[in-house]
């Protein structure tokens, strides 16, 4: 377990800024006690400061994970969201859209969302944004970018791709090998 | 589609038995020739009786003519005596009397004889007809009573009819119903007996191998089995003299065995901790699927939230029982109930009934650091991170690095965030990390409660397999107590839970746990279960040991269970000079027992060996040294031999065991 480095951070920050926007700020000024990002195997891990300290007395090859992972950097430095970050990304979510039922199995497989399988999508949706999947029922799937903004998607006919998938939580069981 | 080929054309398929087996049916008989003569005379209708009467005031007219007629003969007789009596005593007036001889007299005799053989023949008609004249007069009620005297003049014999005479017709009757009941009894009481006697046809097989051959199906030895538990209920009755209880032991077991098709060292096992009809059971209930059931994940939604989703989604679902309020137990489905999005959305987890139990009974407090030392894939662990309601610290460790994949995303999808996972040989634990306020171990274990699951287990655990796992359980234990902290204001406690039945794995270990440390066993706070043995066979455990609980799946519905909780009371770690003797002879017994390995194994064994006599000679040069000192000359040693060795061996103990060959679960 180790800090990031500045350009990391840099990286990771934008990356998520781009799904929750300002709302980065609250990761990390919590009124519950401090908690960091860190950094094993290009794993980011997100966690409080305690477990942190407990988590650094195992080695490396021991340790597996700690606290929440939120994704890993790419060979060519570049950051990407794993499912497992949805838990914090989805309070805090900037653009939203909800998808029917009969879609919902269709993007949990993996799948685009086409325009036929969506229910509603919020307002400020721009074209190449970061998007937080729901069903109807409020329950976050996953995430993915907009493929048109809300203003496009009404006059689009019903299959052309309005989110291009990133991640869903199909994966938990379609890829349980390769979460971290 | 298309021309099919006859392939059957040529060969005549015959249909039934044919013609010429036909069979001529039985003959029917007309009623009146199948009815019984000896029947009772049914009852007549009102002009058959009225006829009867008439016949019968004839007939007695008839006779009284007859006896009137007799009487005025004798009269004449009487009055002509004087002139007839020569007559009469000669026969014969004329001259031929000499010789002439009275023809009548002859005719005579015979025909009285013919009357009296006649009388015998039927004497029941005549009495009848007697009965009939006697009580002519009478109503028709008064018939009745003189049929019901028939028939007890035909069971009984003339001589009760004299007694009987001067009763009453309801006496008479009452009479008659007490014989009969008595010859009911009696008869029933004969036939008992004989059935008793058609049930000990139960009979020991000649030899043991024929009795094996010659049983050949299922159903044969279903009903062996059945014959040999019924005779080993009432032994000393239905035995055989020359059959001994072992002996019918052993047959019931090599019935089992190829019945549930398990082998004969789990059998032999299962038969020591089990009564016979509880055995059964147990059979019974390990050859069927426990029923599935889910666990709300407390961190994401409420129980009854959980419920509505999943039955919108057509699940057919009920709480698991009052003992728990996370629990729900699912009888059908629409759906997969591994896939839904409620699953995947991390509000529920599919967990055994059982496995709420130790973690239950550890009773996990908000901010505590807590360990499970043996978590795949994680549904202990993440019930314990629910209760905690992530705060303070959980670690989770597994030694086997694809399933702690598996801890990894049920944690990460069930919303943990208070984990820190870790592959670690739980035996090493305490080298990592110690102070820990709980710790939850379920061990790897044989897996004989879990029959149901994973029925391999019938066939693929023998004598070693399970002492290679109570070895291993012992380890753990110890090295779960060595990770406690004595101190913590808030806990101090260990949960041991294994899912096998076999108390070498349970008791015993808790037992051994007892001696080697400064614990003591607490009550588990688990309502239900049966108690853990304090004697069992040979061995005597520590008379707390009740305090333990066991769960079988015939007689709590969920997967065979242990769970023991003890409570730690200091840190210090007891020495003494037996422990150490009592650890020289296990490993002695190990070495035994080993030998059946490889060569390769045997050398490390007497390596050890070797090393062990150093350590042991170190121990008592360094008697005066405190206890830490002591430990960390050990320490050294063992690094020392374990560098020379190469080889990776566990150095907390100094019990010999392969950990690759150690199967975990």
């Amino acid at each position: 377990m180790k800090r990031l480095s500045e350009e990391r951070t840099k990286i990771l920050f934008e990356k998520l800024s781009k799904y929750i926007g300002a709302n980065v700020k609250l990761l990390i000024e919590r009124p519950d006690g401090l908690y960091c990002f860190r950094e094993q195997k290009d794993r980011v891990y997100y966690m409080s400061e305690k477990i942190f300290k407990l988590a650094s007395t195992l080695s490396p090859t021991q340790l597996v994970s700690a606290g929440t992972c939120f994704g890993k950097f790419t060979k060519t430095n570049k950051f990407r969201l794993h499912i497992t970050a949805l838990a914090y990304l989805a309070p805090y979510a900037q653009c939203k859209i909800w998808l029917k039922p009969s879609a919902e199995q269709q993007f949990l497989y993996g799948n685009h969302v086409a325009k036929s399988g969506l229910g509603r999508i919020s307002e400020n949706a721009e074209k190449y944004s970061g998007v937080l999947v729901y069903n109807m029922a409020d329950l976050p799937l996953g995430f993915g970018v907009c493929a048109r903004s809300m203003s496009e998607c009404k006059l689009s006919d019903p299959l052309t791709t309005i989110c291009f998938h990133q991640a869903d939580i199909g994966e938990y069981i379609r890829s349980e090998e390769d979460l971290l | 589609m298309g021309r099919k080929a006859k392939f059957t054309e040529g060969v005549i398929v015959k249909k039934g038995p044919g013609r010429k087996s036909k069979k001529q049916k039985d003959p029917i008989f007309k009623k009146e020739l199948l009815a019984d003569s000896n029947q009772p005379d049914r009852k007549l209708s009102r002009r058959q009786k009225l006829r009867l009467k008439k016949r019968q005031t004839k007939e007695q007219e008839a006779q009284s003519k007859r006896q009137n007629k007799n009487a005025q003969k004798q009269e004449k007789t009487k009055s002509e005596n004087g002139i007839v009596e020569a007559g009469v005593s000669t026969g014969f007036t004329d001259s031929n009397k000499s010789w002439l001889k009275l023809k009548k007299s002859k005719q005579k005799q015979p025909i009285i004889e013919n009357e009296d053989s006649s009388g015998d023949e039927d004497p029941v008609s005549d009495e009848e007809s007697e009965v009939a004249s006697d009580e002519d007069n009478d109503d028709d009620d008064e018939v009745n009573v003189s049929s019901l005297k028939d028939i007890s003049s035909e069971s009984d014999g003339g001589s009760d009819d004299d007694e009987d005479d001067d009763l009453l017709p309801i006496e008479k009757e009452t009479k008659i119903l007490k014989k009969k009941r008595d010859e009911d009894a009696k008869l029933a009481e004969e036939e008992m007996q004989l059935n008793i006697a058609n049930q000990e046809v139960f009979e020991f097989p000649e030899s043991e191998n024929d009795g094996k051959q010659e049983v050949s199906n299922l159903q044969d030895v279903q009903a062996r089995i059945k014959d040999v538990v019924m005779v080993l209920s009432d032994f000393n009755k239905l035995r055989q003299v020359n059959r001994s209880r072992s002996d019918y032991m052993k047959l019931l077991e090599g019935d089992l065995c190829t019945y549930y098709s398990y082998n004969e060292f789990l059998m032999e096992r299962l038969m020591q901790l089990f009564p016979l009809t509880e055995l059964l059971e147990f059979l019974e209930a390990s050859e069927v699927q426990r029923p599935l059931t889910i666990r709300t994940n407390s961190l994401k939604t409420r129980r009854r939230d959980l419920a509505q989703a999943l039955i919108n989604r057509g699940v057919n679902l009920d709480p698991i029982g009052k003992w728990t309020k996370v629990g729900l137990v699912i009888y059908s489905s629409q759906v997969p109930v591994g896939a839904t999005p409620e699953y995947l959305a991390g509000h529920y987890i599919i967990q055994g009934a059982s496995s709420f139990l130790p973690v239950m009974a550890l009773a996990p407090q908000e901010n505590e650091r807590i360990l499970d030392m043996c978590a795949a894939p994680g549904g202990k662990a993440s019930h314990i991170a629910a209760i905690m309601k992530n705060t303070g610290v959980l670690f989770v460790n597994d030694v086997n690095k694809d399933r702690v994949k598996a801890i990894v995303g049920n944690f990460h999808r069930l919303g943990v965030i208070n984990s820190v996972i870790s592959t670690v040989d739980g035996r090493k634990y305490p080298d990592v990390l110690k102070g820990f306020d709980r710790v939850l171990l379920d061990a790897p274990c044989s897996g004989s409660g879990v029959i149901a699951k994973d029925p391999s287990v019938k066939t693929s655990k023998d004598e070693q397999d399970i002492q290679r796992c109570f070895t291993l359980q012992r380890q753990l234990l110890l090295a779960a107590i060595d990770c406690l902290n004595a101190k913590s204001s808030t806990g101090g406690y260990i949960v041991y839970s294994t899912c096998s039945i076999l108390p070498e794995e349970n008791e015993a270990v808790v037992d051994y746990a007892l001696r080697k440390r400064n614990v003591k066993l607490v009550d588990t706070g688990l309502e239900f279960g049966s108690d853990g043995f304090v004697n069992y066979r040979h061995f005597r455990f520590h008379p707390t040991m009740k305090l333990t609980k066991r769960f079988y799946p015939h007689s709590h519905n969920m997967d065979g269970f242990f769970v023991a909780k003890l409570k730690k009371f200091s840190n210090q770690i007891p020495k003494s000079q037996d422990d150490e003797v009592v650890e020289v002879l296990d490993t002695e017994e190990a070495d035994v027992q080993n030998e059946s390995e490889t060569k390769e194994t045997i050398e490390d064994v007497k390596e050890d060996g070797s090393n062990l006599g150093k350590n042991k000679r170190k121990r008592e040069n360094n008697k005066n040294k405190s206890p830490t000192e002591e430990a960390k000359t050990q320490n050294n040693t063992r690094q020392i031999s374990l560098n020379k060795k190469k080889k990776n061996k566990s150095n907390t103990s100094t019990i010999n065991v392969e950990p690759t060959s150690i199967v975990i679960k």
